[in-house]
């Protein structure tokens, strides 16, 4: 019951038709099937990252950064300019390049955007000392070999070189030996 | 604050896709059902509604902004004023609080609450793209962005935690797609056993197909009605009280989550959580403050004992587990065994397996979302109406059987959730009569 039905894939190409067969009988019409047409949708933003930009530029230039409130001192692992906490403005810090996985999972599926990409590893990574986490793509292991253990493991911040300016200019790799 | 009543609801039939009919058709669907399970004739309906709420969650999926104007005008309900509400995967129960304030404020005497989606308008993998889109675009998004991930995470941690296991997570499914079995309503109704759970297609590990809700079309309603309108109209001798809601949020990034101390129920002690470190990305925050809140209100001590049934929100047989502690049902890290135990279950239901506690709380009767499907403005109402009718002790009328239908039930709660724990909201119904 629940294994995956044979079936062919439905694509979204078809026939453009310009006409359908109508009744003379008008009372027919209640009766008609639903037409059902394509409706393409395509737009391009012009995003800014605002107060985050810093970030970005950071990763172009091979430093992860977070953040860190200049009145109570509660530290961004993901940063954000105004302190959560506080209220307080926060400042901008370099995080460390090793960190340990909080917790992870593995993406069979995805978005759209980024089906291409399946299986991806997501994981969230923690710092000591750092208050909150960072949301990043952990590359060098096997998906097949996904167990609880791997939270804790040691990870490294590895960085593209031509960057994109997304977060994902920053990814993870495993760092050796296990924290906890 | 004014008694609020719900008076009567209806719910379209809940399914993949409705190409035979638009949103407001489908909306109409709903409101034509409640109209008429009360006797009250649309042109008579419109004398004496004195607003609405209307509730849709994405204008990608609709593709068409101010459909909410569009479903009144259809419902023949202009120029009675209207608001749209929106707060991700809760807001049909936004909503449906929205249309309590305007009851309870004196505003409004008759109230009706629409919501609906159509996520049918795009394959499944965009519509998760759209889903994605409420979790922030210049951080999380672009990584990755996809719910099931999301939740997968927090259910790492939770396992790491607590031990819960997906065995236990696969008991959540098994029993809302049985309970489905019975409800003409939902959308998957099959009767599965946790290896066809942990067989079936993996999404995000350790979450499979079957630990997830699917999308889905429908639209659903919910009269609402205060004090003064019930004696003046007479619409119903079987009105079901509002009696408590509560509502709360936590930051969209769920790497922003603290670590911090349980906020304890009154049922709890701090010694139970030594250690702990609440929420991080384990628990829902906002799920403990909106179900603190309405209890209060409703003088809810012990929610266990209190409470005669719940109808929560099921995106994930993951968060129904982490939900049953965020409602205080058990202690935090105990949702896994209390599953197992069979204290969800419905009683009397046979599920293939023997629980040495199965009924004690039913939790979601009809199915939930994993069975019954989400659309997400409607859901958080069909959660209304289906509790509507537990506590009417109509189900045996509206589905057709009385499976379903919790014996002598007086006072349930309904729990509608969005975005990895950002917005949740808990209502609680009570029999009225």
């Amino acid at each position: 019951m629940a294994e995956k039905k044979i079936k062919l894939p439905e694509t979204e190409e078809g026939a453009v038709i310009f006409n359908v067969p109508f009744p003379e009988d008008l009372s027919q019409l209640k009766k008609m099937a639903p037409i059902i047409i394509k409706h393409h949708y395509e737009i391009d933003y012009i995003h800014s990252y605002g107060q985050d930009s810093p970030f970005f530029a950071g990763l172009a230039n091979g430093k992860l950064l977070g953040t860190k409130c200049s009145k109570c001192g509660y530290t961004y692992g993901t940063p954000r300019l105004d302190c959560m906490e506080c209220g307080g403005e926060c400042d901008w810090i370099e995080l460390p390049k090793e960190g340990y996985i909080h917790t992870f999972t593995i993406c069979y599926y995805g978005s759209e955007e980024f089906l291409k990409e399946t299986p991806f590893i997501l994981i969230l990574v923690e710092w000591p000392g750092v208050d909150t986490l960072f949301l990043s793509r952990l590359v060098g292991v096997d998906p097949k070999e996904a167990s609880l253990d791997w939270v804790g493991m040691k990870v490294r911040a590895q960085f593209k070189r031509l960057s994109k300016f997304k977060p994902t200019d920053v990814y993870f790799v495993p760092a050796g030996k296990k924290n906890k | 604050m004014l008694p609020v009543y719900m008076i009567s609801g209806g719910v379209s039939k809940f399914t993949k896709a409705r190409p035979d009919v638009t949103f407001q058709r489908m909306v109409k669907e709903a409101y034509d059902y409640a109209l008429k399970d009360i006797g009250l004739e649309p042109g008579r309906a419109f004398e004496i509604v004195d607003g609405t709420i209307a509730s849709y969650f994405s204008d990608h999926f609709t593709r068409q902004l101010k459909a909410g104007s569009m479903v009144q005008d259809y419902l023949g309900l202009c120029p009675r004023p209207s608001k749209r509400i929106e707060g991700g995967g809760a807001t049909g129960g936004l909503a449906f609080q929205s249309g309590w304030e305007a009851v309870a404020s004196g505003r409004y005497d008759v109230c009706v609450v629409y919501g609906f989606e159509t996520m049918s308008h795009v394959n499944t993998w965009k519509g998760n793209e759209f889903i994605a889109l409420a979790s922030d675009t210049n951080f999380d998004y672009p990584v990755g962005g996809f719910y099931s991930g999301y939740y997968a995470m927090m259910v790492v941690r939770h396992m790491k935690e607590f031990k819960t296991s997906v065995e236990q997570m696969a008991l959540v499914s098994v029993k809302n797609h049985c309970n489905a079995f019975h409800n003409p309503y939902a959308q998957k109704r099959m009767k599965i056993k946790i290896e066809d759970v942990r067989n079936s297609e993996m999404v995000a590990w350790p979450l499979t197909m079957l630990d997830i809700c699917t999308m889905s079309d429908g639209a659903a309603v919910a009269i609402l009605a205060s004090e003064k309108a019930l004696e003046k109209y007479k619409l119903t001798d079987k009105p079901v009280k509002i009696t408590g809601v509560g509502g709360g949020l936590d930051a969209m990034r769920m790497a922003d989550r603290p670590h911090r101390d349980v906020i304890l129920l009154p049922h709890e002690k701090a010694e139970d959580y030594k250690g702990l470190k609440y929420p991080g990305v384990h628990s829902f925050r906002a799920g403990r403050v909106a179900s603190k809140e309405a209890y209060r209100m409703a003088g809810i001590t012990n929610p266990l004992g209190d409470l005669d049934f719940i109808e929560l929100h099921d995106a994930y047989t993951s968060s129904e587990i982490q939900t049953y502690e965020d409602m205080g049902l058990c202690r935090y890290g105990e949702g896994g065994r209390f599953v197992e135990a069979g204290k969800p279950f419905m009683p009397g239901i046979d599920y293939g397996y023997k629980f040495p506690e199965q009924g004690k709380i039913p939790v979601n009767p009809s199915g939930g979302l994993i069975a019954c499907g989400h659309p997400v403005g409607a859901t958080g109402i069909m959660q209304a109406v289906f509790a509507f009718w537990q506590l009417q002790g109509t189900i045996g009328k509206h589905f057709g059987n009385d499976f379903l239908q919790i014996k002598n039930a007086r006072r349930g709660a309904i729990h509608s959730h969005a975005g990895t724990g950002t917005y949740v909201v808990v209502s609680i119904l009570e029999r009225g009569f």
